[in-house]
């Protein structure tokens, strides 16, 4: 190579490794979480114990390599020796890779048959995926409590997502209604889909599932600080996969009691709002907010929707048509499309209000206020 | 030798007609080579929309729709378009020529297997202008998101898929139709180069799970077109089949992918160390026990459907299991540049890379073996880094070697050392910052297949792109280099290299239009 080019190289390399030791140094801890469960821990022992085998190891050979690199090239005169095939070298470095080998399935086989041994749980909670959120749905002993139940949706905001607004430090990974846990307890987590699969994953607990429909799968943590911790949904789940994040608020007994009963008087209230009647003014302040949490990103801002598959709302035949028949479309989806069903997803004045708001935004003026009462009797009559 | 009667054969047609009806394998060799390069490209670019998109956290370019049409349509691509055909063309090329062999055995279906091709990915590139957008459930389409919630050009993708498969099936045959009826007087199995031993196993690996994903897409076909419910639960199918089924015949694809790399490597490392390779027989038996292997581990990619423990615990075991005979494999390479006479051209640069950075890859692919672990890595940056290391240093690199060093035997003319150069040293640097930081994003819980990334992601991310967009753009060095080749400069000798060993070394270079219609001298063929 020329002079000039090798310093360009030279360059080039050092301007790339400073570049990447800055970033380094400022992200040390990118390395896997320790986390903040005895699985966690004993993950992150398992994971480093295999990366420095295989530092080791590579150590070894790219050093041989390195070393033949260096010293046996023409350049320097060297002479290519003729020794070949040896029975008793290719049996050395078989017999000591698999020794290896077991020495790192032992400790693995340990973690997971504790990882699997989801037994004796203290607290159940069902887990729910849907596109694109997560349902938490705390399992009862007494069926005459009050359920607690309630879906988590992502909080940041579209403005965010599209650099109008400045992202915040927990861009992405912020919810509205995070799951909260005791800890110090083993929390038995059921995990399933309502429509494609997802998985729940915390770092923090080394816990991670597929939700898949159709099928119940277990897992469970036992959590031993109090703290919040953040997830992703890791299985690709469609266009929203990216902005399905999980949220877990572990507290102390006592505070986790508190909680629950709050939740439990909320539970109460909003069955007894159902009966309520809401103003239009209200209607459309929340139906929009909930619009831009839950619908937007299919029927997109302004109701212009992403033909083919996520129609337009602005001036659509079923927004602007009956009334009815467009309550019965949210509640109960499209089968085989993407609109799922809100039902379960939304309350009945939360679907009052959503009716209401399409029906009167995006051009459509057809001047109709949904009361919460419409919305029950269409529930009841499914049932 | 066979030059030397040239004018008794007939030459290449003139003009189109030349390429779309021959069945001649060095023509046919040439048409693969070309179509995965372009699919190269293509391919090359989605993964530059990816990188662009990812430069920083919001949403710049795409919508999160578009973001996984790329992600999809970038996986399908590279893995059916650019790998696995380059690879048949070397096949092509080479396999005939290093057997003594004067053409493949079945050459009016290698056109035929060649010509579906184009016609597959135009289906397949087409969706992308289609109403419904291209397919957007990741390369590994699992049901229902590829079934239920699939746009409607998953048709398409179905039929393109089984249009390649059909090729893929068709060029296994007709590579084990050749090496085994074929072979030059004197060219015992145990004397053929590993370039045509890990072809071999690779054919059979191709005919064992080619129909495997033909079922599977098909199953799927009948799920969307004709009410069955194999992957649909709320019809009584179970979405996990789909995947046990998907990943029988993905897993053995991973070394669809990489067992003829290690063919080429093994023919280019003692070329330039000047020293026979160090155990040809282990290598062949670790070659066939890997291939043995790919066929239990399937469920390697699947620790967290929630298999009960039993399985777990198998899959884990099997697949590290296969740490041993690609340890074998890694040794002998070492062991053969070990005290040998080494010179660095640009092909042997390559090969070298590919032992570093496959290997690389083999430790990240051993850590994901262990189940536990898995949890935290699993559908994260840190399994992008891991398989685009064993794939894009791996198996692409390989290629890049080949082309170097068999491309003064295809044209006649020494390619541009000092360009060769400049695109390995750039290559070389634009892999490692693309996907090296990668494993850091996923350890610290990056998920893969997501258009936008929370804040702390930030860093690595930019640096990821840069690589990207440097080995993006070297790749037109290789372009360069290719067509100032074929255009012309230094007369290659038959031998071209020093140290070569083998038949096709023994031919005129260019390689006339046919060789051997008579076998080759047995004095020719020597132990491996
Ligand atoms: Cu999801």
């Amino acid at each position: 190579m020329l002079p000039k080019a090798k310093l360009w190289l030279a360059l080039t390399i050092a301007a790339l490794t400073s570049m990447l030791s800055t970033s380094l140094q400022a992200a040390w801890d990118l390395n896997m979480p320790q986390g903040v469960t005895q699985i966690s821990r004993e993950t992150y022992d398992l994971h480093m114990q295999i990366l420095w085998w295989c530092v080791a190891i590579g150590v070894v050979v790219f050093g041989v390599m390195l070393w033949s690199i260096i010293n046996h090239r023409k350049s320097k005169g060297a002479v290519p020796a003729t020794f070949h095939e040896s029975t008793k070298v290719e049996i050395v470095w078989t017999v000591i890779p698999f020794i290896i080998l077991i020495l790192m399935a032992i400790p693995a086989t340990r973690v997971l048959t504790e990882a699997y041994d989801a037994s004796e749980s203290e607290l159940d909670i069902q887990i729910t995926g849907y596109q694109w959120r997560w349902e938490y749905r705390y399992l009862r002993d007494d069926m005459n409590e009050e359920e607690v139940s309630f879906f988590s949706n992502m909080s940041t905001s579209r403005e965010e997502i599209n650099n109008q607004l400045p992202k915040q430090e927990t861009y992405l990974l912020d919810v509205d209604n995070p799951l909260v846990i005791p800890i110090n307890k083993k929390v038995r987590f059921l995990l399933t889909s309502n429509d494609v699969i997802h998985a729940w994953w915390v770092p923090d607990f080394a816990v991670k599932k597929d939700a898949i429909p159709g099928f119940i799968n277990e897992m469970w943590t036992i959590v031993e600080e109090p703290g919040v911790y953040r997830g992703q949904c890791a299985e690709l789940c469609g266009i929203d996969h990216g902005f399905m994040p999980i949220v877990v608020h572990a507290l102390p007994q006592d505070e986790y009691d508190a909680w629950y009963a709050g939740q439990q008087e909320q539970a109460a209230a909003a069955r007894a709002a159902a009966n309520n009647t809401i103003t239009m003014d209200d209607a459309l302040a929340q139906g929009e907010e909930i619009y831009n949490r839950t619908c937007v990103a299919c029927h997109q801002a302004g109701g212009t929707g992403l033909a083919p598959a996520f129609p337009a709302l602005a001036g659509s035949s079923v927004v602007t048509g009956d009334l009815t028949d467009n309550i019965d479309l949210i509640l109960n989806g499209v089968p085989g499309t993407a609109m799922a069903a809100y039902n379960r997803m939304l309350s009945p004045v939360e679907l009052a209000s959503i009716v209401t708001y399409i029906r009167n935004s995006f051009g459509n003026s057809t001047g109709d206020l949904v009361q919460p009462a419409d919305v029950n009797a269409l529930l009841q009559e499914a049932q | 030798m066979s030059a030397a009667h040239d004018d008794h054969h007939h030459g290449p047609a003139k003009g189109i007609s030349r390429w779309l009806f021959t069945t001649n394998h060095k023509d046919i060799g040439s048409l693969y080579l070309w179509f995965s390069f372009a699919m190269f490209l293509l391919g090359g670019t989605f993964a530059m929309v990816i990188r662009a998109e990812l430069f920083q956290p919001g949403l710049q370019l795409v919508d999160p729709n578009f973001f996984n049409q790329m992600t999809t349509m970038h996986g399908l691509i590279m893995v059916f378009g650019a790998v696995m055909p380059a690879f048949v063309g070397l096949a092509n090329w080479m396999i005939p020529m290093m057997i003594g062999a004067p053409d493949m055995a079945l050459p009016r279906m290698n056109n035929w297997s060649f010509w579906i091709l184009p016609f597959a990915f135009a289906m397949l590139s087409s969706t992308l202008l289609m109403e419904s957008g291209a397919p957007n459930f990741g390369w590994t389409f699992y049901a229902p998101l590829s079934t239920t919630y699939a746009p409607s050009s998953v048709t398409f993708f179905i039929f393109a898929v089984h249009i390649m498969g059909a090729s893929s099936i068709m060029g296994a045959i007709n590579i084990i139709a050749t090496v085994l009826n074929m072979r030059a007087p004197g060219m015992t199995l145990m004397k053929m180069p590993l370039f045509v031993w890990t072809w071999l196993i690779t054919a059979y690996l191709l005919i064992a799970v080619m129909p495997v994903l033909a079922g599977v897409v098909t199953m799927m076909l009948f799920d969307i077109h004709f009410g069955t419910s194999f992957f649909n639960a709320a019809g009584g199918g179970d979405p996990v089949l789909f995947q046990h089924v998907f990943w029988f015949f993905g897993h053995p694809e991973v070394y669809i992918m990489i067992l003829p790399a290690f063919g080429v490597v093994s023919a280019i490392i003692p070329t330039f160390a000047r020293k026979r390779l160090f155990g040809y027989d282990s290598m062949v038996y670790a070659t066939a026990s890997i291939a043995f292997l790919s066929f239990i581990v399937w469920a390697h990619h699947m620790f967290t459907v929630g298999m009960p423990i039993a399985g777990e615990l198998f899959f884990m075991y099997a697949t590290m299991l296969i740490a041993v005979p690609t340890g074998v494999k890694v040794f002998n390479w070492v062991a053969t540049m070990f005290r040998g006479s080494m010179t660095f051209e640009t092909p042997m640069l390559f090969a070298i890379a590919f032992v570093v950075l496959f290997t690389m890859g083999g430790f990240t692919g051993l850590m994901l073996a262990i189940t536990p672990a898995d949890f935290q890595y699993h559908d994260t940056y840190f399994v992008v880094a891991h398989f685009h290391y064993v794939l894009v240093p791996g198996a692409v690199f390989s290629i890049m070697a080949a082309a170097y060093y068999w491309l003064p035997k295809w044209t006649g003319y020494m390619y541009d050392e000092r360009l060769g150069k400049l695109h390995f040293w750039l290559s070389f640097i634009g892999v490692n910052v693309l996907f090296f930081p990668q494993h850091f994003l996923g350890l610290a819980g990056m998920p893969r297949r997501i258009p936008d990334y929370a804040l702390q992601f930030a860093d690595f991310n930019w640096i990821s792109s840069i690589g990207g967009f440097l080995f993006g753009a070297s790749q037109l060095i290789l372009l360069f280099v290719v067509i100032k080749c074929i255009k012309g400069g230094k007369k290659a000798t038959d031998q071209v290299w020093e140290g070569a060993q083998g038949l096709e070394w023994t031919v005129a270079s260019p390689a006339p239009y046919h060789t051997f219609a008579t076998p080759p001298d047995p004095k020719l063929i020597h132990d491996q």
